[in-house]
């Protein structure tokens, strides 16, 4: 092998064969799916691509972008940091996503607020309804501990590193990482407080769908639950996919459901108002 | 022996001592092994907190990491405050009040649109005490992130409902903190008039630093 790869060339001829090779986790280019909602034309899809156990995925979403995530294999935990793709300073705010919605947990309906009273990305489906706000995620000392390793470089990544790099991609920094909200893996909240993990594993293939309400930038790591119980660091594939929606109308039943999210949607048509 | 009663149980001595008056930012630096006392003056006051690493401010205060580590979101005696590198900042090391929050954030004109109405957007907030006082050391917008609200209450229902209620701090009760580092503490002396976290009347708060 080292004798073949001795000279440019044969290192080009090598690294080309490489081409068409197929895995598991890789984005798709162009995009293919098969299996796309009937009202959506094979030349809206956006973005194809499974994200590996521990990887990462950071991508630009336009305002009507609607974006599927798919637990392929019923184990994957889909952290998420969401900024203004034009203007990063404003970012996902989960305190005010709890607190103006006067509710703990995500789901169908529910928005995603920025710090700026903006309702950044919305649930249009939800058919996992295991979120989590509170718990934040993973980082190189919790991996560390609980797993023997915990670093990029090794076989155990923690969430916030993924969202370092992922974060960085795009210009942004440490201090960029911002709190995030898990999907797929879920927490409950006793009255005493306690957090009571909802980890699965949970049957194949649930989803959901995110509505972009705001031009964002997504960034998306898929590592074990920081408060995943099982010894082992475990975690599967998740599938992402992304197509063309028209921006939200008036009479969006998600607009108009609530008084504080109706002037969310307020706020960000005035933002656009240009 | 001191007569005040508000420096009641602590050791060492004071090395700083300070009135917040009400609706106003707070800034100060309180070296590892100090320990910060807040006192609720006037009883349900918010105090909206943050720190920051006096070393390495990209390293903060991180709620999400502090209720993960102790699998619990209210923030009770032996509370340790970690940052967004899992490191811990502070601890509680002794409160008069049973619990207090770090789930509700901090108000802000945008978020009072939301909350109360675009009628609201023009009074003050925590996040503009946040932003003035971490702008005066280069920080900004991007280095406020979820925070602590001492003295406030925010129960969540088995449904999820979550809200801030009436809180269940008293006049003179106090929080101690002990310092696990070089910290920067920001504070905002919650000037929210629209709900029960300052019994929609703002009081001032008492900060001791003893070494």
């Amino acid at each position: 092998m080292t004798a073949t790869l001795a000279n440019p060339l044969a290192a080009r001829d090598h690294a080309r064969a490489m081409a068409g090779t197929v895995v598991d986790a890789m984005p798709v280019l162009p995009p293919v799916a098969d299996d796309l909602p009937a009202d959506v034309a094979a030349e809206d899809l956006l973005w194809e691509e499974t994200i590996a156990a521990g990887g990462y995925a950071t991508r630009r979403l336009k305002r009507g972008t609607r974006l599927r995530l798919i637990d392929v294999k019923g184990d994957a935990c889909a952290s998420l940091l969401l900024f203004n793709a034009e203007m990063t300073a404003e970012r996902l705010n989960v305190a005010d996503t709890v607190k103006v919605q006067w509710n703990a947990y995500l789901g169908q309906g529910k928005l995603l607020l920025s710090d700026m009273g903006r309702v950044l990305m919305s649930f249009i489906e939800d058919g996992a309804g295991t979120h989590d706000c509170f718990s934040g995620t993973s980082n190189a000392a919790t991996n560390a501990t609980k797993y023997g390793e915990g670093s990029n470089s090794g076989p155990f990544p923690s969430g916030r590193d993924r969202f370092l790099l992922g974060a960085a991609k795009y210009g942004l920094q440490r201090r960029d990482v911002h709190p995030c909200v898990n999907l797929f893996k879920g927490t409950a909240i006793a009255a005493d407080g306690t957090i009571e993990p909802k980890i699965g594993p949970y049957e194949p293939g649930r989803a959901l769908v995110l509505r972009a309400e705001m031009d964002v930038i997504v960034v998306i790591a898929n590592c074990p639950h920081v408060l995943d119980p099982r010894d082992n660091w475990t975690v599967t594939p998740l599938r992402v996919t992304a197509w063309r929606g028209p921006v939200t109308p008036p009479d969006d039943p998600i607009r108009i459901a609530t008084p504080e999210g109706l002037r969310a949607f307020q706020n960000v048509e005035d933002y656009f108002r240009r | 022996m001191s007569t005040d009663p508000h420096l009641s149980g602590l050791t060492g001595t004071v090395v700083h001592d300070a009135i917040v008056p009400a609706r106003a930012p707070w800034l100060h630096h309180v070296a590892a092994g100090q320990t910060l006392r807040i006192v609720d003056l006037e009883g349900n006051q918010a105090v909206d907190f943050l720190l920051y690493s006096t070393d390495d401010d990209a390293e903060r205060y991180s709620a999400q990491d502090t209720v993960a580590a102790q699998g619990n979101l209210f923030l009770r005696e032996g509370t340790v405050l970690r940052s967004n590198e899992g490191r811990p900042m502070m601890t509680i090391a002794a409160t008069s009040v049973d619990y207090h929050d770090t789930i509700g954030g901090a108000c802000s004109c945008e978020s009072n649109t939301l909350r109360y109405g675009h009628h609201t957007k023009s009074e003050h907030a925590c996040v503009e005490n946040f932003l003035e006082a971490n702008l005066l050391e280069g920080r900004g917008k991007r280095d406020i992130v979820s925070n602590i609200n001492f003295f406030m209450n925010v129960p969540v229902e088995p449904d999820g409902s979550l809200g801030i209620v009436d809180g269940i701090s008293a006049p003179g009760l106090t929080v101690d903190l002990h310092a696990e580092m070089d910290v920067t503490v920001v504070v905002s002396n919650c000037p929210q008039i629209n709900n029960p976290c300052n019994g929609f009347n703002p009081t001032p708060v008492r900060m001791i630093v003893t070494a």
